[in-house]
């Protein structure tokens, strides 16, 4: 598809085409930016108003006063930084265990974790929630956060990666009398850092925007997480689009600046992803 | 990888194999095991139990057989679901496939400003389910929304969208397609790449013009990538969820946008029947499977593994 037959007329053709494309998907991003800046009675006037004629910040001042969304900020930032932590860790770990140490049942045991991947997340949802209550867990953190110690779609693509490490790395390094910890850190780990950095971002990202699980179980209003501080947000000020759109904005700008900083690693990261995953 | 490894034994093996291990047991294996026994009773919640002494009295005492699954299957609800369902599916599937066909060839056309195409098409991606639910619900309002104000723009009288049953479920499709398109798109995109340009370079030579190249080539060789992005759209529409708990208050007008998921979570923790919901989330489970699996079937008729 690398044809460069590019005539003038084509070339004008695609721009529009995909110019066209870029303003339908930023539309309603503009709609949110610019509700977010009127009042109420800006808001409902007909025709609308595009442009704002008196732009200004009482819906943030009200969102973040009533709603505290530095707080459901630092709480999600807690729990995704926790969560993608645990997962990579607790994935990592399996997954060399799975790929460089040989002992019997390896193979059935490993057909076990990727059987679970089959069963709906829907249908764990209830017992789930039963185990956290039996153990105590609900409106916590760690609650929220410890299921993450077994992903088995993580461990499956860090054990296909961690097989192409040939044993010779790691056999060299045992006859030079390392143990077992010290290949796993100093010779898988970093071997795998590509895919260890792309599960990052995806867990990261996934844990950011969650929304059944934590809706199951938090309702503590100050253990609330961005999605079900906006979904409280949404029940209770069901027409004041300004609010919501204001509260919309705050907790999408978070993950928005860091994608564009992390935007390399993250390109790179999406593709082995979704393909070679 | 001929040489034998010199780590062997599941002792060794043991110490890192050993998080995934309990959590597997204790977040995967024991709660299917309980789904499947919670689903022939009709435990309401409320009653406490414990898991460890008291699970198999509360399982004994509240058991009903199948009677959940023929409830289900006997009420209007459900059949209105999987219709809602239905409708969702045949609106949004081949509309992704499109649109993440068309966003991957933008992106892959080697111009100018895909660099910033690409961030663009990106950011729905990136934004939580809820924020992205909470903006279309006030782009799809019916008189200030801005899709109707831009349609009246072009003379179209636009519906009521969300709160009119014909319309309500288009609109959370519209949505969908925003969200998913660049994600699709990229992984589409991944697939293009992959495929050996010579391929359209000798049809050129052969006197192939572009729309044949594009349909006797490109989606051929991307039927691969085709296939995966129809399996997971497809079983992601069965879970269709926040989308519908956020845009629609009480799942729309009589009901057009309940979907699987939100009458489970509904039931289990709006009503506390937590055994109807648990043999309505095992059906969720049995459509998957079979939809995935016929799926599985057909691949052979139309994906082409040559490449």
């Amino acid at each position: 598809m690398r044809s460069r037959s590019k005539g003038f007329l084509s070339s004008v053709a695609y721009h529009l085409f995909s110019s066209f494309l870029a303003v339908a998907v930023m539309v309603p991003f503009f709609w949110m930016v610019i509700t977010s800046l009127k009042d109420k009675g800006a808001m409902l006037t007909v025709p609308v108003q595009w442009i704002p004629t008196h732009p200004n910040l009482l819906s943030f001042d009200k969102v973040i006063h009533l709603f505290r969304f530095d707080t459901a900020l630092l709480n999600s930032g807690i729990v995704s930084v926790l969560a993608t932590a645990v997962t990579i860790l607790s994935a990592a770990m399996a997954a060399y265990g799975f790929a460089k140490i040989e002992f019997r049942g390896r193979e059935g045991l490993f057909r076990i974790y990727l059987a679970t991947m089959m069963i709906p997340f829907q249908v764990v949802l209830i017992p789930l929630f039963l185990v956290m209550k039996e153990l105590g867990l609900i409106n916590s953190f760690v609650g929220l956060i410890i299921p993450s110690v077994f992903n088995a779609f993580a461990i499956f693509m860090l054990r296909q990666q961690m097989m192409t490490i040939p044993n010779d790395f790691i056999d060299a390094a045992v006859l030079d009398g390392a143990g077992q910890y010290r290949v796993f850190r100093l010779i898988i780990l970093p071997l795998t850092a590509p895919t260890l950095i792309t599960l990052g971002v995806i867990t990261f990202m996934g844990t950011w925007n969650d929304y059944l699980w934590p809706l199951v179980m938090l309702s503590d209003r100050k253990k609330m997480t961005l999605p079900l501080v906006l979904n409280v947000l949404n029940g209770q000020y069901t027409s004041d689009y300004n609010v919501l759109m204001a509260g919309a904005l705050i907790s999408m700008a978070p993950i928005l600046l860091l994608y564009l900083i992390a935007q390399k690693y993250f390109k790179a990261g999406l593709q082995v992803g979704g393909i070679k995953g | 990888m001929t040489s034998r490894s010199y780590q062997r034994g599941f002792r060794m093996a043991l110490p890192f194999l050993l998080p995934s291990l309990a959590g597997m047991l204790l977040f995967s294996v024991i709660p299917i095991v309980v789904a499947i026994f919670l689903g022939f009773t009709e435990w309401n919640g409320l009653s406490k139990i414990n898991l460890t002494s008291g699970f198999f009295p509360m399982i004994v005492d509240q058991w009903v057989g199948l009677k959940n699954y023929g409830q289900i299957l006997g009420d209007k609800e459900f059949w209105r679901v999987l219709g809602n369902t239905g409708y969702y599916i045949v609106l949004y599937v081949p509309s992704i496939l499109i649109a993440s066909t068309i966003v991957a060839m933008i992106l892959n056309s080697g111009r100018k400003m895909i660099g910033l195409y690409r961030i663009l098409y990106y950011i729905p991606v990136l934004t939580s389910w809820v924020a992205g639910a909470l903006i279309w619900k006030w782009v799809l309002s019916p008189d200030l929304g801005a899709m109707n104000n831009i349609l009246s723009l072009i003379g179209i009288h636009g519906p009521a969208w969300l709160q009119d049953k014909t319309w309500a479920m288009p609109g959370i499709v519209l949505a969908s397609i925003w969200k998913d398109a660049g994600f699709f798109g990229l992984i589409l995109l991944g697939g293009l790449q992959g495929i050996d340009p010579t391929y359209s370079e000798a049809a050129g030579i052969d006197g192939a013009n572009r729309l044949q190249k594009l349909f006797r080539i490109t989606i051929p060789l991307l039927t691969p990538v085709l296939f995966f992005i129809l399996v997971i759209t497809l079983i992601n529409s069965f879970q269709l969820f926040p989308q519908v708990m956020i845009m629609t208050t009480d799942a729309g007008p009589n009901g057009a946008t309940q979907s699987m998921v939100e009458r489970i979570y509904k039931y289990a923790f709006k009503y506390f029947k937590m055994g109807y919901a648990s043999s309505f989330a095992w059906l969720l489970f049995l459509i998957i499977f079979f939809f995935t699996s016929i799926q599985m079937k057909m691949q052979d008729k139309w994906v082409n593994y040559d490449a």
